[in-house]
């Protein structure tokens, strides 16, 4: 495939909370639910930050690491299931925050967790085709949980953005691969805050048969095998699920290590994959090969069979900041000031 | 606020979107019509050009603003700030992502974009510049480069402007 | 161009005015000034009316027929005219009615200045009156009025070494001269401990930094100075009404420290009247917030540039001293009705060169000047007035 990434940024925002804060209100130890779920602690967005500012702000990284004219872009994707609007489309702001109108076309993607996945295919197949020159797929999300719910101690903000072009590839696309189903795991209905998920269900029939069966079918199409990748990335809705995939795959620690963020950050849903591969491009070198395997409820997962460039030895990392630094910094909240910034609070006039 | 009047700004609002005026080459923003520091304020009429900021500044003062402007409630206690851009214009901003009083008068910050307020539950959200520092305590000068990406076309003529 | 007086003044109580109307105190002083001026309603040429925000915060514009009308005079079909600048609405209705009269179209005139403040919530008044700034630029950023005073404070700290002490000088001075003000708004003393404790509005600027938002009107009337005598004993004449403007937005000065606009409205004021600074017995100057009041000393030549903290707290400006500044209390203690604050200045500045100050009395004041302000400084008004012969 002609088509690659050929640049990338991401953002997560400034503020986190841990488990053990998020128990101490419920009555819970969440202390042993952030062990249990592998999460150390979970990003919050500002209030004046949502999946608009977070995709402008990857985006906008994006294109300064990439020296790519924001008038060259051809189409932005933006998936999310945090669309700030329920009508009016997330990409045609950040479109306009970047300098990209009105060339272009402009969408927004909703697929539980692997929106922004299915925007990156979107794009190879239009920068392939030769269609447009520059496709800009991003996966963003700002989620939420229901107070008290268990989804509460993951659900996170943050972003990515990925370039697609044909010059200057920093990471080809050997192949990519979907496997979809009709799968109700997780879902939210129309006009309701919160989001509802089916507990355990979510595990076997949902979240591990997807995403095992993605990735040994993008492996057997390619020839490939565990052994063939220096890297893997999965969906990471918590810190545990994605290294128990890999196990049962049979890849190791060492090949997840980069790739496996929700532990610092928590699940940005759309983002946590993404935000993954970022991380591991951030420390790759030539010729590394990396598998991606996204997740969405509902549900589906796509895998992407990836090998930087010599290209990426000559990529301008200096702009916008590395996913570790997003992994290491962070401002701890309470959970009044967290509930604060998230809307949970009633306020007066509502 | 009307939705066309924040509309209109948006260029200015999301991307930092000045002047420079071909005479004199003052750089403006907002941008300006006629440009004020000419000596030949009059010939300047119609030749102010389009001039892309990149949002790199420092802090010429601020204040922490504990009753907040209307839709700035949540935000409390927040810094507002005058930007003083590499460019020249000063612009009024928020400053987020530092603890108010690691605030100072010549901090570094870069521009970011943010939500500015919202028009109730239902209305529409308006977004624009904030600004942030460029570095944490202890991280490297210069961790980050321009924060606005500039099409190649103001690129081009800001170099020649500068050369 | 004649020469013009001051030949009455009327003003209402400054304050929480909750059971009076715009309209009623828009009377209340305009008819006090006219019975003042022993001047029959028959003899009026012209309404003048400062005001800054009444369509949005009485939904009422058009309002300068209204206040003819309630005032009896809609029969006469009076030009009747509204004027606004933000806070300096009120002095820019003077400078209308002085140019008027001055240049011999009218002989006798009513400038009045009135705001109704309190039929809205503190945070709507907070929002509208913001709106003297640059809304675009300013006030969608999250930045009010008070925010952006504290911005020239903190640099003006920054530059000169001015301290928090000092700035809280100024409301302390305030109220302690309130205190024999029957018409303001505060009369109570303040402490310096009091001030600095007060809660954070827009750091460096606190709570009791800040002038309130109240209800009031005050009135003049204008007429030449060649008949004034047939009117007054103690007629007052403008030396000076000058009017100057600057960039809207705080952000567009090189230097914020300085309003240019006083600078230059206080330098042809001073030049048209043939008069220096040190000349000025009393001053009625804008202390919206207290660095307001420090720069204006420095702006107007009342103190070296930088100076105005230091001299201020050592009671230069004090009773007894060289030049005593805001002997009513000024916008801090006498109260804020934004656009009527122009013309109270120039009442009590007529009281007090009139020898009817009562106990707030400055004695041998000759030569009065009031200094008013919109916004951050976009418009600064400057009048001089003394004792006619």
């Amino acid at each position: 495939m002609q088509a690659g990434i050929v640049s990338y940024g991401a953002y997560v925002p400034r503020y986190r909370i841990t488990p053990a804060e998020i128990g101490r209100v419920w009555g819970s130890d969440g202390e042993a639910m952030g062990h249990n779920l592998n999460v150390v602690r979970k990003s919050v967005p500002s209030p004046d930050e949502d999946t608009i500012t977070i995709s402008t702000e990857a985006l906008r990284t994006a294109l300064l690491r990439g020296a790519i004219d924001p008038q060259e872009i051809g189409a932005i994707y933006v998936g999310s299931e945090s669309h700030p609007y329920a009508v009016k489309p997330t990409a045609t702001v950040v479109a306009q925050a970047v300098g990209a109108t009105p060339n272009l076309t402009a969408a927004d993607f909703e697929f539980a967790c692997k929106a922004g996945t299915a925007a990156i295919q979107t794009c190879l197949g239009l920068v392939g085709s030769e269609m447009i020159r520059y496709g800009v797929a991003i996966g963003t999300d700002t989620s939420q949980g229901a107070p008290g719910d268990a989804l509460e101690y993951s659900a996170s903000a943050g972003g990515a953005a990925f370039v697609i072009g044909r010059d200057r590839v920093i990471c080809r696309v050997h192949r990519t691969l979907s496997y979809t189903t009709d799968t109700p795991d997780f879902w939210r209905r129309e006009g309701q805050k919160y989001p509802s998920h089916s507990g355990r269900f979510t595990g076997e029939p949902a979240y591990f048969r997807h995403e095992s069966e993605c990735a040994r079918r993008i492996m057997e199409a390619g020839g490939t095998g565990p052994k063939d990748y220096r890297h893997v990335v999965f969906h990471q809705p918590n810190g545990k699920f994605p290294q128990r995939v890999g196990k049962q795959l049979g890849f190791t620690d060492a090949q997840m290590r980069y790739g496996l963020v929700t532990p610092y950050i928590g699940n940005t849903y759309s983002g946590a994959a993404l935000i993954g591969l970022a991380n591991v491009l951030d420390h790759a070198g030539p010729g590394e090969r990396i598998l991606v395997v996204g997740y969405g409820s509902g549900a589906g997962s796509d895998a992407f069979d990836l090998e930087t460039t010599d290209e990426i030895a000559r990529f301008d990392r200096h702009h916008g900041r590395p996913v570790q630094w997003y992994l290491d910094q962070g401002v701890e909240l309470s959970y009044a000031v967290y509930a604060k910034f998230r809307g949970k609070i009633h306020m007066g006039g509502e | 606020m009307s939705i066309a009047r924040f509309w209109r700004e948006t260029p200015r609002r999301y991307n930092l979107g000045g002047s420079k005026c071909s005479t004199c080459s003052t750089v403006y923003f907002p941008p300006r019509s006629v440009c004020p520091h000419c000596t030949s304020h009059r010939q300047s009429i119609e030749k102010m050009m389009p001039f892309q900021l990149s949002g790199e500044g420092e802090v010429f003062s601020y204040s922490v603003v504990h009753e907040a402007a209307e839709g700035f409630e949540m935000q409390v206690p927040y810094v507002v700030a005058l930007v003083k851009t590499v460019e020249g214009p000063m612009l009024t901003g928020q400053v987020v992502d530092v603890a108010p009083e690691e605030v100072r008068i010549g901090l570094r910050v870069h521009a970011t974009f943010r939500k500015l307020r919202e028009e109730g539950k239902a209305g529409v959200i308006h977004y624009g510049y904030k600004f942030a520092p460029v570095e944490e305590p202890g991280e490297a000068p210069a961790a980050r480069g321009p924060s606005v990406p500039v099409p190649k076309a103001e690129a081009a003529a800001k170099d020649r402007a500068t050369a | 161009m004649r020469e013009v007086a001051v030949l009455g003044v009327g003003q209402t109580k400054f304050g929480e005015l909750w059971d009076r109307s715009f309209r009623e105190i828009g009377i209340e002083a305009g008819l006090e000034a006219l019975v003042d001026a022993k001047l029959s309603s028959s003899d009026l040429n012209a309404l003048y009316l400062g005001n800054m925000a009444s369509g949005t915060l009485i939904d009422q514009e058009h309002i300068a027929p209204l206040i003819l009308d309630y005032a009896g005079l809609a029969g006469r079909h009076l030009p009747s005219v509204r004027i606004e600048g933000g806070g300096a609405s009120g002095s820019l209705a003077l400078h209308q009615g002085y140019l008027a009269v001055a240049s011999g179209l009218y002989d006798y005139v009513v400038v009045g200045g009135a705001e109704k403040l309190t039929d809205v919530p503190d945070a709507t008044a907070s929002e509208i009156t913001s709106s003297a700034a640059d809304h675009e630029w300013e006030v969608v950023f999250g930045a009010t009025l008070p925010a952006l005073w504290a911005l020239l404070a903190r640099r003006h700290m920054h530059q000169y070494g001015t301290t928090r002490e000092q700035l809280a000088q100024v409301p302390v001075h305030a109220h302690a001269m309130a205190a024999r003000n029957p018409n303001a708004h505060y009369r109570n003393k303040l402490t310096l401990e009091q001030v600095l404790g007060a809660g954070p509005v827009a750091e460096p600027l606190g709570m009791l930094d800040c002038a309130p938002f109240s209800d009031g009107a005050a009135a003049v009337v204008l007429g030449p100075l060649e008949t004034a005598r047939k009117h007054t004993d103690t007629p007052i004449r403008i030396a000076a009404s000058e009017v100057a403007c600057d960039t809207m937005a705080l952000q567009h000065r090189e230097d914020i420290t300085t309003l240019a606009s006083t600078v230059e409205a206080a330098r042809r004021a001073f030049g048209r009247a043939r008069r220096a600074p040190p000349d000025v017995r009393v001053a009625e100057i804008h202390d919206g917030y207290s660095i307001s009041a420090l720069v204006a000393l420095e702006d107007l030549g009342f103190v070296e540039k930088g100076r105005a903290g230091a001299e201020f707290s050592s009671g230069t400006f004090g009773p007894g001293g060289r030049t005593v500044v805001n002997p009513s209390g000024g916008l801090k203690a006498q109260g804020r009705p934004f656009g009527a604050v122009g013309v109270a200045q120039v009442v009590e500045i007529v009281r007090q060169l009139r020898g009817e100050a009562k106990d707030r009395q400055v004695p041998g004041a000759a030569l009065g000047l009031t200094h008013d302000v919109g916004g951050t400084g976009a418009t600064s008004v400057v009048h001089l007035l003394e004792r006619g012969n």
